[in-house]
């Protein structure tokens, strides 16, 4: 969910910027993340807890992602603590020396992917892309994995591919050629790109907002689609004809930092530390899709056992699906987004 | 000359030149005084518009490592996409302007034709959508373009069609949901140019036997056109800078320049690189609106300064 209507974001970014207090008392914190149901999910399973415990007050924020952090830092202005940010734009941030370092005698990394703990970013959660299709079109022989959405002839239907987010798109054509999850990785991109280029044709759409997948496939406009879980299963929840699982799912982690020159880094540190701490993380999948970055979650006994299954971060689930690797997209984004830009605008 | 001989003629009016002088000083003297109320406004413009272009322009000669380089520039000749997006820009402008003109000036001229109190009434049809936002008007376009959509639906309903029409998500979808949003831009500035239009030109052209066909072609008509200039210009440029029902209905095919700028701005570290995108469609719009202020005269790109 790192993309959405830029000149939305910017206007209400805007507004926050203009109405915000310059210099906050020491015992408050701004904290910045998506919005929406999945920021209202992060107020109550890890803002609100962190504040009552931690005795500050947690003022909330929406970003669009590395960009609004970078205008803050190179423009001198930072009035975000902690932010959140996809994984693959937490490892260029990094590149950029956007960040404040973490302090792990404070924040405990245990549990969590040792992928996800670099020196100045830290896993939060994590989004999974999944194939979802339309059951009233389909029955439950629909499309069960990507060699399939790639088979125009033995699933006829309109599809819907994200057109925003390159490096899910790339990853799961890798998948699509036949390549095991474990070997997806690193990306062979030309290979991708040729697997892209094959079903092109078939794309209806390219999608680039969560809501937008979810349009596509609520309204029929499209028979299947790749799409954010936490999207698909909203869709479910409403009741729409819909299928999908985590095979084969790619699953993208979100991660928090602090921007450097950030003027309450040690209570951010303070902060950060509760929400990545198991008994917090494990608050979050009672609210939202969105699994928590801390395997030691699932120990902690706060969720329920038939939550676990539908939860993309659960040990069972991991094992099915392809992780995304962030520092592989710090040093190829650029070229491979431009690539696949040249390649689906043709 | 001298001026006890020159000062007044013999009429004894005063000398001419004396007067030139005074009136000189006069006028001198108005237009630093209009120039003092003038500045606040030429500061505003000069701190809003030309200092952050400038930078603009600025920031888009440095490259990844704050360099100074053309390496944002030379992108768009090493990726094909780059110029595809902006053939698309002026693909979409084009088509949506033309289609504006041909729902438009039939519009306008009714209006132009109607009494008074029906003209009120008509133009709340024309001003309320202007007023809705756009992202909502976008919406509503998909929900009735759309492969199940109301159109389709209709349709196959009524046995015209077999197999939905693909309305959404393409090229012709951007098209008319862009062309819904400009059609206000087109007739108002045509609607008011039509109204200023004298009655008596037009009975005077039937007087001498003109058919009402030949009055609008010969009279009506090239008295509309620069209403009409300015119109296409405003929606034209407008057009060009579209972000919202592209981004939404084109299906991630139709990618225009601003969609375009959106996408280099996040992919790239240095601001420069989306900056370039924007002084270069800043330099080809100004080219076109001085292409047209000559094809079209003053008249058409400065109409509204006129009023």
């Amino acid at each position: 969910m790192t993309k959405r209507l830029r000149i939305q974001g910017m206007v209400i970014a805007g507004l926050l910027a203009s109405v915000a207090v310059p210099a906050a008392a020491a015992d408050t914190i701004t904290v910045a993340s998506w919005g929406g149901t999945y920021q209202e999910a992060q107020t109550k399973a890890f803002f609100d807890p962190t504040a009552k415990e931690l005795g500050i007050t947690i003022k909330q924020d929406t970003t669009n992602g590395l960009d609004d952090v970078r205008l803050q830092v190179t423009g001198n202005a930072v009035k975000w603590d902690i932010t959140e940010l996809g994984a693959d734009e937490c490892a260029r941030g990094s590149k950029e020396g956007l960040f404040e370092k973490l302090d792990y005698n404070v924040i405990d990394k245990s549990g969590i992917n040792p992928k996800l703990v670099h020196d100045d970013w830290v896993g939060i959660s994590y989004t999974s892309v999944v194939l979802i299709y339309r059951t009233d079109v389909f029955g439950d022989k629909g499309p069960k994995t990507w060699a399939d959405f790639w088979d125009v002839q033995k699933f006829p239907g309109r599809r819907a591919l994200s057109g925003s987010q390159a490096t899910e798109t790339l990853s799961v054509a890798a998948l699509a050629k036949g390549i095991p999850i474990d070997k997806v990785y690193p990306v062979d991109i030309d290979g991708a790109l040729q697997s892209v280029d094959k079903v092109k044709g078939h794309i209806d759409a390219w999608w680039t907002s969560g809501a937008q997948a979810m349009q596509l496939v609520k309204d029929g406009e499209v028979d299947m689609a790749s799409i954010w879980n936490g999207r698909a299963g909203t869709l479910r929840k409403e009741g729409a004809p819909v299928s999908f699982s985590f095979d084969q799912g790619v699953l993208t982690a979100d991660c928090m930092v602090v921007p450097k020159g950030s003027k309450n880094k040690d209570i951010a540190m303070k902060a950060l530390a509760k929400f990545v701490s198991p008994d917090l993380q494990a608050n979050l999948p009672l609210y939202v899709d969105n699994g928590p970055a801390n395997e030691k979650a699932f120990e902690t006994g706060k969720i329920p056992q038939d939550r676990i299954k539908d939860i993309n971060s659960a040990p069972e689930n991991v094992k099915k699906q392809v992780l995304q690797d962030p520092a592989f997209w710090r040093d190829t984004l650029v070229e491979a987004t431009e690539k696949f830009n040249n390649l689906i605008q043709q | 000359m001298s001026v006890a001989s020159a000062s007044l003629d013999h009429a004894g009016r005063p000398d001419a030149a004396l007067n030139t002088d005074a009136l000189r000083a006069d006028a001198r003297r108005e237009a630093r005084g209009l120039l003092a109320l003038l500045s606040p406004g030429l500061v505003l413009v000069f701190a809003v518009i030309i200092v952050p272009i400038g930078w603009l322009f600025w920031l888009s000669l440095f490259d990844e490592s704050g360099e100074l380089s053309a390496a944002n520039y030379a992108r768009f000749f090493e990726q094909a996409s780059y110029i595809k997006t902006f053939v698309t820009t002026f693909k979409v402008a084009f088509t949506v302007t033309g289609a504006c003109v041909l729902l438009g000036y039939p519009l306008a001229y009714m209006l132009s034709q109607l009494p008074r109190r029906a003209v009120s009434i008509c133009l709340i049809f024309v001003i309320l959508p202007f007023w809705t936002s756009v992202l909502v008007r976008t919406y509503a376009w998909l929900v009735i373009l759309q492969r199940k959509g109301l159109v389709n639906t209709w349709l196959m309903d009524l046995g015209v069609i077999g197999q939905p029409l693909p309305l959404a998500n393409n090229f012709a979808s951007v098209v008319i949901g862009m062309t819904h949003i400009m059609l206000p831009f087109l007739v108002l500035p045509l609607y008011a140019s039509m109204r200023t239009i004298d009655v008596d030109c037009l009975r005077a052209g039937m007087n001498l036997g003109a058919s009402p066909a030949a009055t609008f072609r010969q009279i009506f008509f090239p008295l509309s056109l620069p209403g009409l200039a300015s119109g296409v210009v405003i929606v034209f440029v407008l057009c060009l800078g579209f972000f919202v029902t592209p981004a939404l209905m084109g299906g991630g095919k139709v990618i225009m320049w601003a969609m375009r700028m959106e996408q280099t701005t996040s992919l790239y570290s240095n601001w420069g690189a989306g900056a370039a995108l924007g002084v270069v469609l800043l330099a080809v719009t100004l080219a076109l609106l001085g292409l047209f202020h000559r094809l079209l005269g003053a008249r058409a790109t400065g109409v509204w300064s006129e009023r």
